[in-house]
């Protein structure tokens, strides 16, 4: 890779350890995908919970915190996803003492980097929605698709490691999503019923996601009547990014890249796949349980929109959970407290639900949570929980908000 | 005794031996193991309740989120983790994990599907440096 007088500077340590490790770090992963330099970004947000950090993860993270201030702080804004512990309620979910320690050390190392612990993978609503071009390190599957897709970002899947050394660094190595060339769709879809709900919309994306299957193909999607808004392409790119490794589409006369399908291809070289309403059913139809006691109905991947709080408090008001079933809905900081100050809490939990902040379902040491309560059988509207659940032990049964919220009245599923 | 040499993309990790377990499905840390006890867990994956500990792993592609890339290096401090992930094609979170991980990881191969071309209990040595990829088969 060709490097400048700066990265020579942080290659050869005249700039500390932590930014050393940083560059040669990339420098890898640039060489792996042939990346010729290096290019500036303006933001940079990691993915790095406890349980997938572990002790070695947080060792190494407090490793890089204990150098000198002026060469472990980031250079660009750095922010988080979603931690591992909400600590007010982690002894209410069966989570340890053991697991709240270390993820308060990892806390304190990402603090003492200057990384802002926003907790969140709804950054893109809730915290600086990035603008069209702009070259960023996200983390986070379903943040980096919908700011490639809905917004025309530029971001590869930044893992933990690199988005940190993007952070310390101010840059990526430029390769996939960051060149144009790889942002010309290859696939093409033409959707034949229109989605009604946002687990409808996830379904799509979990569709189209499967049969694209891989992160350097680009699905342009045509035929949907309907105007998504941020929660429809949310639950949809989420969903598309955990079934495919997919961080980029285009919807044609929706996303910004693409005002008209030869804008992102010539039409006539790819096949047009069609996506109908029995490919929808038969989606739904894999994640069954109709009868079933469920254990916990959440919901969570990505985090509750301020607008999906107000939805789920309207289906509880005045309503009670099920007293052998329970209800979790997850979403950020900076949602909760608006959701607190507007009542949306106090209307969610009055059913006898849980609102949790800054943490989110599958990246919250999943398996130990479901032992400790006896969980088996959970319900959701998210796409992308219920594709990764069944990894930690659950039976997944998946559903619109309703039907989920119905169910967790009735206790078993409706 | 067979030996057969694979020509692949330079890769992250050092030169490594083992004995191969190898499937046509895709792959994530996060989604599909039981990393304590060092199996495939998710019901659904082609491995499922077989062990991936010290072997080179063969995949079709990557999948799902970005906490492999912590993962691989976490499996790794515990000693309970594949020598090596081999992909017909990888996404960059497996790379950049292999690369903190410092686990040996290819993809790209020139002679086509390294799921058909490599067999379960395959004695395979990976060198990243160079893109090769010795495969003895008994």
């Amino acid at each position: 890779m060709k490097l400048n007088a700066e990265e020579e500077a942080m290659l050869n340590g005249e700039l500390g350890e932590p930014r050393r490790w940083a560059i040669e770090h990339m420098m890898r992963v640039g060489r792996f995908f042939d990346a010729e330099d290096f290019v500036e970004v303006t933001q940079a947000h990691i993915m790095a919970d406890t349980e997938s950090l572990g002790e070695a993860g947080v060792e190494f993270l407090e490793h890089l915190a204990a150098c000198p201030p002026q060469e472990r702080q980031v250079r660009i804004p750095m922010i988080t996803d979603p931690r591992g512990i909400d600590f007010c309620h982690y002894r209410r979910l069966g989570q340890t003492e053991q697991m709240a320690s270390l993820e308060q050390r990892a806390i304190d190392a990402f603090e003492a980097m200057g990384i802002l612990m926003t907790n969140t993978c709804i950054n893109y609503q809730t915290i600086s929605p990035p603008v069209r071009g702009e070259h960023l390190a996200f983390g986070d599957t379903g943040v980096v698709i919908y700011c490639n897709s809905v917004l025309g970002a530029y971001s590869n899947f930044e893992g933990g490691p690199s988005a940190l050394a993007a952070g310390l660094t101010g840059r990526t190595p430029r390769y996939g999503l960051h060149l144009g060339t790889n942002r010309r769709a290859t696939r093409r879809f033409h959707v034949d019923y229109e989605p009604r709900s946002l687990s409808d919309w996830g379904a799509l994306g979990g569709i189209i996601g499967a049969r694209a299957g891989s992160y350097w193909e680009v699905p342009v999607i045509e035929g949907i009547a309907a105007q998504p808004g941020s929660d429809e392409m949310k639950h949809m790119g989420a969903a598309m990014a955990s079934f495919g490794s997919i961080p980029l589409f285009h919807v044609v006369g929706v996303t910004p890249e693409a005002p008209t399908l030869t804008a992102v291809c010539e039409p006539d070289s790819l096949a047009v796949e069609t996506v109908g309403e029995a490919d929808l059913e038969a989606f739904f139809a894999r994640y069954g349980g109709k009868g079933e006691k469920v254990d916990v109905v959440v919901f969570s991947a990505p985090q509750l929109s301020l607008l999906e709080m107000q939805s789920l408090a309207e289906l509880l008001d005045d309503r009670k959970i099920h007293a052998d079933t329970s209800l979790l809905a997850v979403t950020s900081p900076a949602v909760a407290a608006d959701a607190r100050r507007l009542g949306l809490v106090e209307r969610i939990e009055a059913s006898g639900a849980l609102v949790l902040e800054g943490m989110c379902f599958y990246q919250s040491y999943a398996r130990e949570m479901g032992e400790a309560n006896g969980w088996k059988r959970l319900m959701t509207n998210s796409v992308k929980l219920a594709n990764i659940i069944g990894g930690y032990g659950y039976e997944p049964t998946l559903s619109n908000m309703e039907n989920c919220v119905a169910s967790a009245i009735a206790g078993e599923i409706v | 005794m067979q030996t057969i040499e694979l020509i692949c993309h330079v890769g992250v990790g050092p030169v490594v031996t083992g004995e191969a377990l190898v499937t046509d499905d895709n792959f994530s840390a996060r989604y599909d193991l039981d990393r304590i006890a060092g199996i495939f867990s998710r019901p659904q994956h082609k491995l499922a309740g077989q062990s991936y500990v010290d072997k080179i792993m063969v995949f079709n592609t990557a999948k799902g989120g970005v906490a492999s890339a912590w993962m691989l290096h976490e499996m790794k401090s515990r000693g309970i983790a594949p020598k090596a992930i081999l992909f017909n094609i990888v996404n960059p979170i497996l790379a950049q994990g292999a690369a903190l991980a410092d686990m040996a990881m290819c993809d790209r191969f020139a002679d086509g599907d390294v799921t058909r071309l490599i067999q379960t209990g395959d004695q395979v040595t990976v060198n990243p440096e160079i893109g090769l990829v010795t495969v003895t088969r008994r």
